[in-house]
């Protein structure tokens, strides 16, 4: 299983981006074994839609899962249509993200955030 | 003749100097049309009481997808530069709000799919007030593109070669105001005598200079120094068409919606010199 977090860096001590369609990176993870690799968000440099862009990206390389802080609308429902489950976590380092998530405690979301949360410089 | 009258600067009398001249000319006997193509906020109406009678929808062609014919190969959603659509397994989701209308999600279509949707996002309305006619575009509230509608505004206007055009431009000097420029045979710039008039008075030269649009200046709110602005046309050679007073008869007159030179012939004149001297120019730039 692989997971698809929203981060600043490209390895498991980076800290998570609350962002979503706007991160940098996403660091694609197994869960189990800590594997990982990191890929550029295309939905960083959108002039709009970025977070269906991002939503796509994570989905074509197997994510079955994401963890991040806000999901806006639109890449709510690209992840709800491709059946990928969306958990809300805050801005830790991924390593710390992850061992919530593997103790079950991160939420699911079920509900859209706020668009354009993201846009403009953090 | 088509003048198109802009300012960069929000708020420096570009809509009281285009129906004032538009007033003027009708005055004079000139067939004058008069569009008012700040479509996100058209506002001459409010001075000119225009009865529309025509009205027509602006649309742009959005995608619709086929289930049937669908494979999801997801080449649409690569090619839209927008991120207009989306394939999420066996879905296509569509956004029509980040559409442009371009269509070339319809032409990268390996299975013909997709095809073409209106989605009304304005309205061009036209018809006359008094001897003056009148056409404006108004986009719908929360519309991103307010090109499309700019671009329907200005259709037919090649028809109307007999016609004295005044073209109310928006404010700034992106898309929407290149679209409603583009074609003018003369821009007349207005602004006011103070340094952020001066700024913008010097971002929309540069536009209509790019765009290679003869133009002159209107100094609106002039006072006893107007250099700030003299000194830039001086610099830049452009001429000053036109100076209207700061003034409280005038100011009192816009207050009540009444354009000025409906009931000041001496301003008709005014304006009606600086059309000739347009036209002047023109006529030695043809």
């Amino acid at each position: 299983m692989k997971i698809g977090v929203s981060a600043t860096g490209k390895d498991l001590e980076s800290l998570m981006d609350s962002r979503f369609g706007r991160c940098n990176y996403f660091i694609l993870v197994d869960p189990d074994t800590e594997e990982f690799e990191a890929m550029d968000n295309p939905g960083v440099s959108a002039g709009g839609g970025a977070g269906i862009q991002a939503a796509q990206a994570v989905m074509k390389q197997g994510a079955e899962a994401v963890i991040t802080g806000h999901c806006g609308p639109n890449a709510f429902d690209v992840l709800a249509a491709g059946g990928i489950k969306i958990y809300q976590a805050s801005e830790k380092s991924i390593e710390e993200v992850l061992e919530l998530y593997k103790k079950g405690e991160l939420k699911e979301v079920t509900t859209p955030g706020k668009a354009n949360r993201g846009k403009g410089s953090r | 003749m088509i003048i198109s009258i802009l300012s960069g600067k929000g708020g420096t009398g570009k809509t009281t100097a285009a129906v004032n001249m538009a007033v003027s000319l009708a005055a004079k006997n000139e067939k004058v049309l008069l569009l008012d193509a700040d479509v996100e906020e058209p506002n001459a109406g409010l001075y000119l009481k225009p009865v529309l009678d025509e009205s027509m929808p602006v649309s742009l062609p959005v995608p619709e997808i086929d289930e049937e014919r669908c494979d999801y190969c997801g080449e649409c959603s690569e090619f839209c530069q927008f991120n207009a659509l989306a394939v999420a397994q066996e879905i296509v989701l569509t956004f029509p709000e980040l559409c442009h209308g371009c269509g070339g999600c319809t032409l990268v279509c390996p299975k013909e799919a997709i095809k073409e949707v209106s989605r009304e996002i304005g309205v061009v309305e036209k018809g006359c007030a008094e001897a003056v006619g009148f056409w404006q575009g108004r986009l719908n509230i929360g519309e991103p593109f307010a090109v499309p509608v700019t671009r329907a505004l200005k259709e037919g206007l090649a028809d109307l070669k007999d016609s004295v055009v005044l073209i109310d431009a928006p404010a700034g000097v992106s898309c929407p105001v290149i679209e409603a420029v583009r074609g003018s045979d003369f821009a007349l710039l207005v602004t006011e005598p103070t340094p952020f008039g001066r700024h913008d008075l010097g971002l929309a030269l540069e536009m209509v200079e790019h765009l290679g649009i003869p133009h002159g200046v209107v100094i609106n709110r002039a006072g006893d120094d107007d250099s700030i602005i003299s000194e830039l046309c001086q610099e830049k050679n452009v001429p000053i068409m036109l100076e209207i007073e700061f003034s409280l008869s005038l100011a009192s007159l816009g207050a009540k919606g009444i354009p000025f030179s409906k009931v000041l012939p001496n301003w008709q004149e005014k304006f009606y010199e600086t059309y000739l001297s347009i036209k002047e120019k023109c006529l030695c730039a043809n």
